[in-house]
């Protein structure tokens, strides 16, 4: 694992996951450190029913602010992002949040690789983007994409998640970093943070 | 891979060349669909795309056409449609004349809607709806009223969701595999092309929809838009947004109030 090279400057963590991903998020974020100097962008595949529900469920879990995303919202360090359902999420030059209501992508909208192509257009090598369970291969292009900027790339360990084949395809095809279980998931985020 | 540079170039060639103005549209979502244009299209590079627009007129059209997103439904976000049929409409009743515009209404889907809404209500008699969107495939189909029968199970419990009681399927005659929609209900709409970056306001409203139009636009872009429907509210007008766009960056966010949680203004001074 190479621990050194995430010792890197981090602007944003962006997750993503599907089925599955949902457990994992909820056994993280209690063990974060509660400030951030950096952002994380959370995309959920989710039902398309308009409900907000998810955003408190995760905000019961941190103290750390916890946010789903409104069209041009500004993107602050210590905040945590989610996309709406049934929306596209990206990230604009100038730091602000755009909504995309077009076509699924990989059957999905919200989908991981449009949210992971667009942050790593942003912040090229101080992204991380992390990989969680799901069933389907989603978040691969995307990580593609930010290794391609420069970025790291992390993905769920397989055997660790409740539904294998998202990290699975992400290994067997992207540039992937790092594999880590769940704990190593958390010591990772907590690493990125830098003291002000 | 597309540089910033690149679609800068492509911009300024579609305002030269045509009018057509995407200057101020989101970046990331312009160049999502972008490349997602060359890509359906197989072109080797992103110059021999440039020039095929400079080019060729025709797939000018192509390209407005796939480059406007056009994702729409019917009762889109029933609860907003609750809204509007048990506090907007009530209200609006008490007009002589109901004037409605629906801008950037898509393939129309959200016009025929509100068309049920209002001839629930019986108001569709004294109503007018103005539609308008920039592509016009998108308006052609949205004229004809007929849309996938794939997805009336979808609407149709959109609809009961929304706080409706008729048989939704009164509403259509089902025919291979798509459904048009009763002539009666299309008698009261209007129409037409307009584009909300260059053209300017052509009536007064009582009720503006214009949902998810503005997530593909910049905030100054948003700000010039939002003003347009400004202008184009009468007093106490109602302006309708889509789920997840807002008023809150707007100078305009003191003069309208929301109802409830929805995405609807009405305006106060």
């Amino acid at each position: 694992m190479a621990e050194s090279k995430l010792t890197i400057s981090c602007k944003a963590v962006v997750i993503g996951g599907s089925a599955g991903g949902l457990d994992v998020l909820l056994k993280v974020l209690p063990s974060l450190s509660t400030s951030f100097s950096f952002t994380v962008i959370i995309v959920l595949h989710r039902k398309n029913s308009v409900d907000s529900t998810l955003e408190s469920l995760l905000a019961s879990r941190t103290k750390i602010p916890v946010k789903e995303v409104e069209d041009k919202d500004g993107i602050s360090p210590g905040t945590i992002y989610i996309a709406p359902a049934d929306y596209h999420l990206l990230i604009e030059p100038d730091l602000t949040f755009s909504l995309d209501d077009s076509e699924k992508v990989n059957y999905s909208r919200p989908s991981l690789d449009v949210t992971f192509e667009s942050a790593a257009d942003v912040f090229g090598p101080e992204l991380v983007g992390i990989l969680l369970s799901g069933a389907n291969a989603d978040g691969t292009q995307g990580l593609v994409a930010v290794k391609k900027a420069g970025g790291t790339t992390v993905v769920q360990k397989p055997e660790t998640a409740q539904t294998p084949f998202m990290p699975q395809q992400a290994i067997a095809n992207a540039p992937v970093d790092s594999i880590l279980d769940i704990p190593e998931l958390i010591a990772l985020v907590n690493s990125l943070n830098k003291p002000a | 891979m597309i540089e910033e540079s690149e679609i800068d170039l492509l911009v300024n060639d579609l305002y030269e060349l045509y009018g057509y103005d995407f200057t101020n549209y989101a970046k990331a979502s312009l160049k999502r669909r972008i490349v997602r244009l060359l890509m359906l299209d197989k072109f080797p590079s992103f110059a021999e795309f440039r020039y095929r627009i400079r080019t060729d007129a025709d797939y000018l059209k192509r390209f407005v056409e796939e480059i406007t997103v056009t994702v729409t439904e019917m009762f889109r976000d029933p609860s907003f449609y609750k809204v509007l049929r048990t506090e907007v409409i009530p209200t609006l009743a008490t007009k002589p004349f109901i004037r409605v515009w629906h801008a950037g209404c898509a393939t129309g889907e959200e016009v025929f809607s509100l068309a049920i809404l209002l001839k629930e209500a019986k108001l569709l008699h004294k109503s007018l709806l103005y539609a308008t969107d920039l592509n016009p495939a998108a308006l052609d189909k949205a004229k004809k009223g007929i849309f996938p029968l794939a997805q009336m199970k979808q609407y149709s419990e959109n609809y009961i969701e929304s706080g409706g009681v008729q048989d939704f399927s009164s509403y259509y005659t089902a025919m291979y595999g798509q459904v048009k929609f009763d002539e009666s209900l299309a008698e009261k709409m209007i129409f037409s092309i307009h584009n909300l970056v260059s053209d300017r306001s052509f009536n007064e409203f009582d009720l503006i929809l214009c949902r998810n139009v503005l997530i593909y636009f910049d905030k100054a872009l948003q700000d010039r838009v939002l003003n347009l429907f400004d202008d184009s509210l009468g007093q106490l007008g109602y302006l309708a947004l889509g789920s997840k766009e807002t008023l809150k960056f707007s100078a305009l966010k003191s003069t309208f109030t929301q109802l409830n949680k929805e995405k609807i203004w009405r305006k106060v001074s």
